[in-house]
């Protein structure tokens, strides 16, 4: 029996497309471009300027507020910029350009961490210095989950579920690196102080289960989930009630149902960092969709231009109407391939629809599937209907703020209302009165 | 340089379900069609085109009331043919064509588009523009013609030989001359989609199968029909009463196409609960203590009326919201 949740729906995954695609390096870049914000939290303070010489692993920005993660070097070269560039997320974003001169010189902090006799802050530390962010796509600090779930938590939750179609950097690291993963959990049960990970995997990767039960610590310290496929089967708050069967308290966070939950591959930076001293300077990306040429799994250094593994992968097949950072339920539109690849990028992915997604006349039928899909138990039709007649008194009394914009009531409606659009507008107007 | 300039940029999500408006109604007429069969089998062609000119005059009179009132055509979702051939199904075969036109115009001029159209009508329009035409003209609308009689396609038919129905038989107190199964098999007359409760079984399975309705309405509208008939049997046996009483009369065919559309029925898991049950019970009170033999129209139109408040009271839990809460005015927790 796979574990799930109330709600969700099944699109077509089309993670054969790369799924059977073990990870390739791609080249380094000539240059590299690191925006100052690529977490959550407080944009970094660049501490290297134009000219300086920097290696792989040197420390180039600084968190400039406690909720923030530093920025470290991804190749070694010659600081050429530093200045507003295009971010992924929209717009221009002060940026750090190195040009790589491609030793991969190391700086001298990259080293072996010995943490026998660290005390679990001391450890929460180095994580911090190394500017370990999510894995997952939200790229919140890492340090900040470990030392608010420190002496609060009961339950550490890896969360390989990886529910976003298309998507499968997860699925080939649990294939091809489960012994970083394993060990990275067991670092952050011994941070934690805690006896117990659960790891979470959707059945569509049932594959990969051999080899991570053959890892599997025999102390019973780490727990292989298998989960149902269902999207958002990785959502924080959904793959806790799964595992778990608790509910994260409507407004409140995982530590408050006892649980912090990390990325299968956080917990593989973790490892990578006390076992070879690395900062957080590559991840693994997974490039696909329609109007790719050759889906691939990569592994990138962070601040590659999105262009360079569009072009590894062998270029689009038809000029793409939607270039996406992220899964196609949840992931960002881009303007343009110049931007560069952040902590939290999991996916590129490109499509070339022939029919547009929106159609001019959308009409609620109310056939109730946003109801029954919705993972929050919402009534999303009722919140658009309200926000769009600018009721919002009413549009209150149906929880907006409760959403995790999954995009499920969207996804699904017949009508094709843009639901999941309607609801953020919600929760903006809603946020916005409360500021006033 | 790769080519950008057809890039949108758009809100997530970026997919979209395959299923459309007009994908659920093509499946509602599919399920329907088994009935039809049946239909035509047991009363000649007639019910073909009784069915087919109703559901053609739905989308004419749609098409035509939004060219009028310059509103967006939606003449294509085919949310009016279904309410066609669902009149259609509530007549008896004799009905004479003018008749027809005129429910038709009663449902979708009145009952939906003057109400805002689809989405927004609070009554079902099949089952108000029945009602419409059975109070307006009883002595045609109300009669079951015999089965296998011949009647002319298009022209109205003279000196229509009636039946008696079962459902008439059982409001005397009697278990009607013919067994639940040649009921259910369709061996008696009734109104032209209503004869055999297995053909709408048959759809209603395959409603479910692609996930157009819930079988929350239908099962708890037919389970609250069965427990009631069989705890308040009249004439001999529990268990053949409640049988008869099932597959008579209009009842599969309203829980299974009328008590489900979607525009009438509660969005909510519980309030479809609700519904079913509320439509089962004044059916039964209807057949028990009406002055029709048949209940299941007007228990269906009257549940429909009590569905903003159903739904007021039975909003779900969202996600994280304590148990046990003490609900605020209204049944919704209003957050501060």
């Amino acid at each position: 029996m796979s574990h799930t949740f109330q709600g969700g729906v099944h699109p077509d995954d089309s993670k054969s497309l790369t799924n059977q695609k073990p990870i390739e390096q791609l080249p380094p870049p000539e240059q590299v471009i690191l925006p100052m914000s690529m977490h959550i939290g407080a944009p970094c303070k660049p501490i290297v300027a134009v000219g300086d010489h920097v290696c792989l692993g040197q420390r180039i920005a600084e968190a400039a507020a406690p909720v923030s993660a530093p920025i470290h070097a991804t190749v070694s070269g010659t600081v050429k910029a530093i200045a507003p560039m295009d971010h992924p997320g929209g717009g221009k974003m002060l940026s750090v350009v190195i040009e790589n001169d491609f030793q991969d010189t190391l700086d001298p902090s990259v080293h072996p961490i010995d943490d026998s006799g660290m005390t679990p802050e001391e450890m929460i530390e180095c994580i911090k210095n190394a500017g370990i962010v999510g894995h997952g796509g939200a790229a919140f600090p890492t340090h900040i989950k470990l030392s608010s779930a420190l002496g609060k938590v009961d339950t550490v939750i890896i969360n390989a579920a990886e529910c976003e179609p298309y998507l499968t950097s997860d699925h080939r690291i649990l294939l091809e690196q489960p012994g970083d993963v394993l060990a990275g959990i067991r670092i952050i049960l011994r941070i934690l102080g805690l006896k117990k990970a659960l790891l979470g995997v959707e059945v569509n990767k049932e594959n990969a289960f051999a080899g991570i039960q053959a890892l599997l610590p025999s102390d019973g310290s780490i727990e292989l989930v298998p989960l149902a496929t269902k999207y958002p089967q990785g959502a924080e708050k959904q793959l806790i009630k799964s595992l778990t069967s608790r509910e994260v308290p409507s407004g409140k966070l995982p530590a408050d149902a006892g649980c912090a939950v990390f990325n299968a591959d956080t917990a593989g930076a973790i490892y990578r960092l006390f076992s070879k001293g690395l900062p957080m300077y590559r991840r693994i990306v997974t490039v696909s969709g329609p109007a790719i040429a050759l889906p691939r799994n990569l592994e990138v250094r962070i601040g590659t231009p999105i262009k360079n593994l569009i072009d590894f992968c062998g270029g689009f097949t038809e000029p793409p109407t939607k270039l996406l950072m992220g899964g196609p339920m949840m992931g960002v539109a881009l303007y343009t391939d110049e931007a560069p690849i952040i902590k939290g990028t999991n996916g590129i992915l490109a499509f070339a629809e022939k029919e547009p997604l929106h159609i001019s006349d959308p009409r609620c039928i109310r056939c109730g599937r946003c109801v029954e899909s919705c993972p929050m138990q919402l009534v999303p039709t009722y919140i658009y209907q309200a926000v769009m007649a600018d009721k919002m008194d009413d549009c209150q009394r149906y929880n907006p703020l409760d959403c995790i914009e999954c995009g499920v009531c969207s996804y699904i409606c017949p009508g094709k209302l843009p639901l999941t659009q309607g609801i953020r507008t919600a929760k903006a107007r809603i946020l916005a009165q409360r500021k006033k | 340089m790769n080519d950008l300039s057809k890039l949108k940029v758009s809100s997530s999500p970026h997919i979209r379900a395959e299923d459309t408006t007009g994908r659920i109604m093509l499946d509602v007429i599919i399920a329907l069609l088994p009935a039809l069969a049946i239909g035509i089998f047991v009363y000649g062609l007639r019910a073909l085109t009784v069915t087919l000119l109703s559901a053609a005059a739905c989308v004419f009179f749609e098409w035509i009331y939004e060219l009028l009132a310059h509103k967006p055509l939606t003449i294509y979702d085919g949310s009016a043919v279904v309410t066609g051939v669902l009149l259609a199904f509530c007549l008896p075969v004799s009905v004479p064509m003018w008749v027809v036109l005129l429910g038709d115009l009663f449902a979708i001029v009145i009952v939906k588009q003057l109400f805002g159209g689809i989405g927004k009508n609070f009554v079902n329009p099949a089952l108000a523009g029945r009602a419409f035409l059975l109070a307006s003209f009883a002595g045609i609308v109300g009669i079951t013609p015999k089965i296998r009689t011949a009647l002319p396609l298009f022209t109205t038919p003279v000196d229509v030989v009636t039946a008696a129905t079962p459902l008439s038989q059982m409001k005397s107190g009697a278990l009607p001359d013919v067994s639940a199964l040649q009921s259910a098999l369709g061996m008696v007359g009734g109104s032209i989609g209503e004869i055999s409760a297995f053909a709408l079984l048959a759809g209603g399975l395959y409603l479910i199968y692609r996930k157009v309705i819930s079988p929350r309405i239908p099962l708890t509208y037919l389970g609250t029909v069965a427990l009631l008939t069989f705890l308040f049997p009249r004439g001999n046996g529990h268990v053949e009463w409640m049988l008869c009483q099932l597959v008579s009369g209009g009842l599969m065919l309203g829980a299974i196409f009328m008590a489900t559309d979607y525009t009438t029925s509660p969005i909510t898991r519980r309030g479809q609960l609700i519904f079913g049950i509320g439509c089962g019970a004044i059916t039964v009170l209807i057949r028990y203590f009406g002055t029709y033999p048949e209940g299941v129209s007007y228990a269906i139109l009257v549940m429909n009326l009590f569905v903003p408040l159903i739904e007021r009271y039975t909003i779900p839990r969202k996600f994280g919201a304590p148990a046990n809460v003490k609900k605020e005015k209204g049944g919704v927790k209003v957050e501060k």
